[in-house]
């Protein structure tokens, strides 16, 4: 399972790419390979306020819906509707496929979440207690 | 097999397949008797076909079903089970098909009784006190439960009760129901014996909440055994328990809900009672309550007086209406010629049946297949298909490959607790020789997985179209057809 080295991680699969304040989120490839093809999503609204663990999209595959939930809390600055017209691009690149921007409102929100090692391991036990 | 032309395109201008004698009264034009707005300009586009091509058309159709009539249908969670031709026999009988929802209540006696008698077997089937036939189906029993559940609060002073907790494993129809009916939705965890993690529905079990719903045996197949603490739990803080009737095929005559403390229950008559489930059924999903409920119950209630049946309206507390006239009263007559035809010591043998035809299947597949929670199952057994996917070979390639040995698939990817899931319900119909061919089958597809995954990840090969792109279908569904 491909894990970046230079994302962070939250425990329920999403990943983030920091670009100095704004944090770029999207789904890991461990989650879009258990969801399977993807056929909906959601995505929040522009100038959203969203925060650390609230849902703010959803996705949905031939075989269930999952809820996205934010890794981290702030403004949303960019949305990338591109995948609303075209969702399988997740399944085919999911570290490409961003969700949304977000403005950081709290930095420290970034202690909470995994390093790839950390990610990596946790993949590793779900795998064991599947 | 070929392919079927749709009716449309096997369409020729002018062809028909009837010839009505000449009008014998005096004709007017529809002009002079109807508005013209409300008159359409151009005739409906409707196919034009002679009486064979149409009799050939829906044959062919027809014949490219799968029913429980023409061949195994283990589909999990939701009873594919037998449907006694006598039930449409009797469902069929004049009295019943030639009367009329208006007629007076002194008409129709007959059917009155069927509707009380029904209630009566139900509540004494499931340990409540009174049943409604109205619901339509599962969901809509689901509602209607729930909004008796809101009622009752409400008359108690207590409408601020605005959450229902439901577990991680139930069917998605919970949620929903809930949803719909106004409620906030709280997840209730399993724990590693796949039941309710009872310190966990402590930490979510308050005041606000109105209920928890509960499937018992639950979607992994395992019987709650911890229900009375579970109920006590609810009831301590002020909360109803509602039963999902969807598993009640494996509890008949051995356990009842009322008796382990839930206060609203749905049953399916279309799994556990042997009405039609496929071809739109139509369901019905009957609602049963505690006595404390039933004043809550939709209108109109089937009583008796003396020896007269008759309907009654005057009922302040009730949620109101639910269903056009009685539910869906030829399905509920069904229901009742499978009561009678089976008794009280039928009925218990239904459940036993059916919950050791899942533990044969279980045991007999757990070597080859993953039995993620390996005890006593009750009417089904949820295996995974996570040992083939080293192979690449996933459940939905399983179950495709099912499709070429003339096998409806079971259930998959449900419950979402368990990764790859097969969720399979054989109920209590089925010959020790049918399981063991699927038996069989199940084994030679694991055999495939190892030897040849390739036959398996591109299956079916023996059916009418191959494998359905299922994402483009969702993405971009044509849902009906247009003139070119």
């Amino acid at each position: 399972m491909n894990v970046p080295s230079n994302l962070l991680f939250s425990k329920t699969h999403e990943w983030v790419r920091i670009e100095e304040n704004i944090a770029y989120l999207g789904l890991t490839d461990f989650a879009q390979d258990k969801l399977g093809q993807i056929v909906f999503v959601d995505l929040p609204e522009l100038n959203q306020e969203i925060k650390e663990k609230e849902q703010v999209a959803e996705v949905e595959s031939v075989k269930a819906v999952a809820e996205f939930f934010s890794p981290v809390s702030g403004k949303v600055v960019k949305v990338n509707e591109d995948l609303l017209d075209s969702p399988e691009q997740i399944n085919e690149n999911p570290y490409d496929s961003w969700f949304v921007a977000v403005e950081l409102s709290d930095q420290s929100e970034l202690e909470n979440l995994l390093n790839p090692q950390k990610y990596e391991a946790l993949l590793m036990e779900e795998e064991e207690n599947h | 097999m070929s392919e079927v032309n749709l009716i449309f395109e096997t369409s020729r201008p002018g062809r028909k397949a009837y010839s009505l004698p000449e009008c014998d009264v005096p004709q007017k034009p529809i002009g002079e008797l109807i508005d013209s707005s409300y008159l359409r300009e151009k005739a409906p586009e409707l196919p034009e076909v002679s009486e064979l091509d149409a009799v050939r058309h829906y044959t062919k159709l027809s014949l490219r079903n799968h029913g429980v009539d023409s061949g195994f249908y283990p589909l999990g969670s939701c009873t594919m089970k037998y449907n006694p031709k006598v039930n449409e026999a009797v469902a069929r009988l004049d009295g019943f098909i030639n009367c009329h929802p208006y007629q007076p209540e002194s008409m129709v006696q007959g059917n009155l009784e069927v509707m009380y008698t029904l209630d009566r077997l139900l509540s004494e089937i499931s340990g409540m006190d009174q049943v409604s036939l109205q619901p339509a189906a599962g969901a809509h029993g689901e509602l209607a439960g729930l909004m008796i559940i809101k009622a009752y609060h409400e008359n108690r002073g207590e409408g601020n009760r605005d959450k229902i907790i439901v577990p991680d494993s139930a069917h998605g129809t919970n949620p929903a129901s809930a949803a719909v009916a106004g409620f906030e939705v709280i997840e209730v965890k399993s724990d590693d014996r796949g039941c309710v993690d009872l310190e966990h529905l402590k930490e979510v079990m308050n005041e606000e909440v109105a209920g928890l719903m509960l499937t018992n045996p639950n979607t992994l197949g395992l019987f709650e055994t911890e229900i009375v603490e579970i109920a006590k739990i609810v009831h301590d803080k002020g909360g109803l328990l509602y039963y999902d009737g969807a598993n009640m095929n494996a509890i008949m005559g051995i356990a009842r809900p009322g008796d382990m403390g839930f206060d609203v229950i749905h049953f399916n008559l279309h799994k556990t009672f042997s009405t039609p489930h496929g071809g739109g059924g139509p369901g019905s999903g009957p609602v049963g309550v505690k006595e404390s409920l039933i004043p809550f119950l939709p209108v109109p209630v089937v009583c008796k007086k003396d020896d007269t049946y008759y309907l009654d309206f005057d009922r302040p507390l009730s949620i109101g209406r639910i269903k056009s006239f009685y539910g869906n009263f030829n399905v509920t007559i069904k229901a009742l010629a499978y009561i009678f035809t089976m008794g009280e010591e039928g009925l218990k043998k239904v459940s036993e049946s059916a919950v050791l035809n899942a533990n044969y299947i279980a045991q007999k597949l757990k070597d080859v297949y993953l039995l993620p929670y390996d005890k006593i199952c009750m009417h089904e057994c949820v295996l995974s298909g996570y040992r083939q996917k080293a192979n690449g070979v996933s459940t939905l390639d399983i179950a495709k490959r099912l499709l070429d040995f003339g096998y409806h698939p079971p259930t998959v990817y449900f419950p979402l607790i368990v990764s790859e899931a097969l969720m399979i319900e054989p109920t209590e119909c089925e010959s020790k020789e049918t399981l063991d061919e699927f038996i069989n089958t199940m084994r030679t597809i694991a055999e495939e997985a190892e030897s040849n995954p390739d036959i398996v990840k591109t299956a079916p090969h023996n059916t009418v179209v191959s494998r359905l792109d299922e994402a483009l279908a969702a993405r971009k569904p044509v849902l009906k057809w247009k003139k070119e």
